[in-house]
């Protein structure tokens, strides 16, 4: 026998309505249902018309970043029975445009990703003759937690200062710029504290600390951006004093 | 699809939800983050403060004896008061965020976050006993 609990779900279907509504659907939960298998039910077995996306269902992917109570969660990571009895209101991410009931527009993240450029930077790569590019656990442990990263989003969402300013290039961005920047095999750093020290990068954080509290990887996003400050204004103050990069 | 729709499926007309003025009133953490940021407005006031009282002691006993008296009035009372709670709020949450900024190394080791937070507590209560020590010491 299964418990059954009420699922507050917003939905905006642009073609009928112009604000967003909310539709409630009860589901049945144990203890192991995430909240997305519950949207899975409402999708199967009570309102086809339901759209939200989803992929791996086991927290990896970063497809399933969604509003639960008001807070940002990974639906997949989510458990149902920790909200009984319930009712658990599902909305969309924050800070984000809706397209529809539970989808969000993700173009902005993807377009500020790529400014950082979030991949190794070689100057000139080694013929592979000479073998790989070498790492002792120390090197790989000074941007592990930084890799962690799946792009889903929550950080944003959790961040007023990006709901308040969308350029700013926001927490994701910033530590993944920095999960290459603190590898040892990365010769891109010089490229990316442009992009960076701009005033919509590093300096547009305020330190509220909310990206790095709602990561489900545990990231610390809010971490990366003032070590990064820290970074900043030391290479700052090395180019004032010494120019010409001595 | 039909004409009178405003959307088409490859055009959909998107919900851009607008923030709430009081956006920091929707999560304690939110408020805690504007509250420490609101502090700084205190920790100024303290170093107004201060410079009030050298100019006092620059300007000879009397203005020291009567900035005394001003200091003793309610209101500036209530206001250092409230100043105080601030700058405590200010230095307790500074601390707090400082491991997360710093990476301090000794050697190969990285020093663990809590010794970063203890350290500045242990560096708080030696000011503090240099401070003590020269205000109560120097009778």
């Amino acid at each position: 026998m299964s418990n059954r609990i009420t699922l507050q779900i917003a939905r905006y279907r642009p073609e009928q309505e112009s604000e967003q509504t909310f539709d409630e659907y009860e589901v049945p939960y144990s203890k192991e249902t995430a909240i997305l298998d519950g949207l899975n039910y409402v999708k199967d077995a009570l309102d086809g018309t339901l759209a939200y996306r989803w992929s791996c269902r086991m927290g990896i992917c970063g497809s399933c970043g969604m509003t639960v109570n008001g807070e940002p969660k990974l639906t997949c990571a989510t458990f149902l029975a920790d909200y009984a009895p319930g009712p658990v209101r599902v909305e969309p991410l924050r800070n984000f445009p809706v397209i529809r009931d539970l989808v969000v527009d993700i173009g902005d993240f993807m377009q500020k990703l790529v400014r950082v450029k979030p991949w190794l930077v070689r100057a000139a790569e080694k013929p592979v003759s000479e073998g790989e590019y070498r790492q002792t656990p120390e090197q790989l442990e000074d941007y592990k937690q930084y890799s962690m990263c799946i792009n889903c989003m929550l950080c944003y969402a959790a961040c007023p200062v990006y709901g308040l300013d969308p350029h700013f290039i926001g927490p994701a961005a910033i530590a993944l710029a920095q999960r290459y920047n603190l590898d040892n095999r990365d010769e891109g750093s010089t490229e990316r504290m442009r992009v960076l020290s701009e005033h919509e990068g590093i300096w547009a954080c305020t330190f509220v600390g909310e990206c790095t509290k709602v990561c489900p990887k545990h990231v610390d996003p809010a971490g990366a951006i003032q070590r990064y400050k820290l970074t900043a204004a030391i290479d700052s103050m090395k180019s004032f004093f010494a120019p010409r990069g001595a | 699809m039909n004409e009178t729709e405003s959307s088409t499926p490859y055009h959909p007309r998107w919900l851009r939800p607008r923030m709430s003025t009081y956006w920091w009133l929707e999560k304690p953490a939110y408020l805690t983050f504007m509250l420490r940021e609101g502090s700084c407005v205190f920790v100024g006031w303290f170093a107004v403060y201060l410079l009030l009282l050298l100019d006092a002691l620059l300007e000879g006993p009397l203005a020291y004896e009567l900035f005394l008296a001003w200091s003793a009035t309610p209101w500036v009372l209530l206001l250092n008061i409230v100043t105080l709670a601030f700058v405590v709020f200010h230095a307790i949450t500074f601390f707090q965020a400082a491991p997360q900024a710093m990476v301090v190394r000794i050697g190969r080791m990285r020093v663990s976050p809590q010794a970063v937070l203890l350290g500045h507590y242990a560096g708080w209560v030696v000011v503090s006993a240099i401070v003590a020590f020269v205000l109560l010491g120097a009778r």
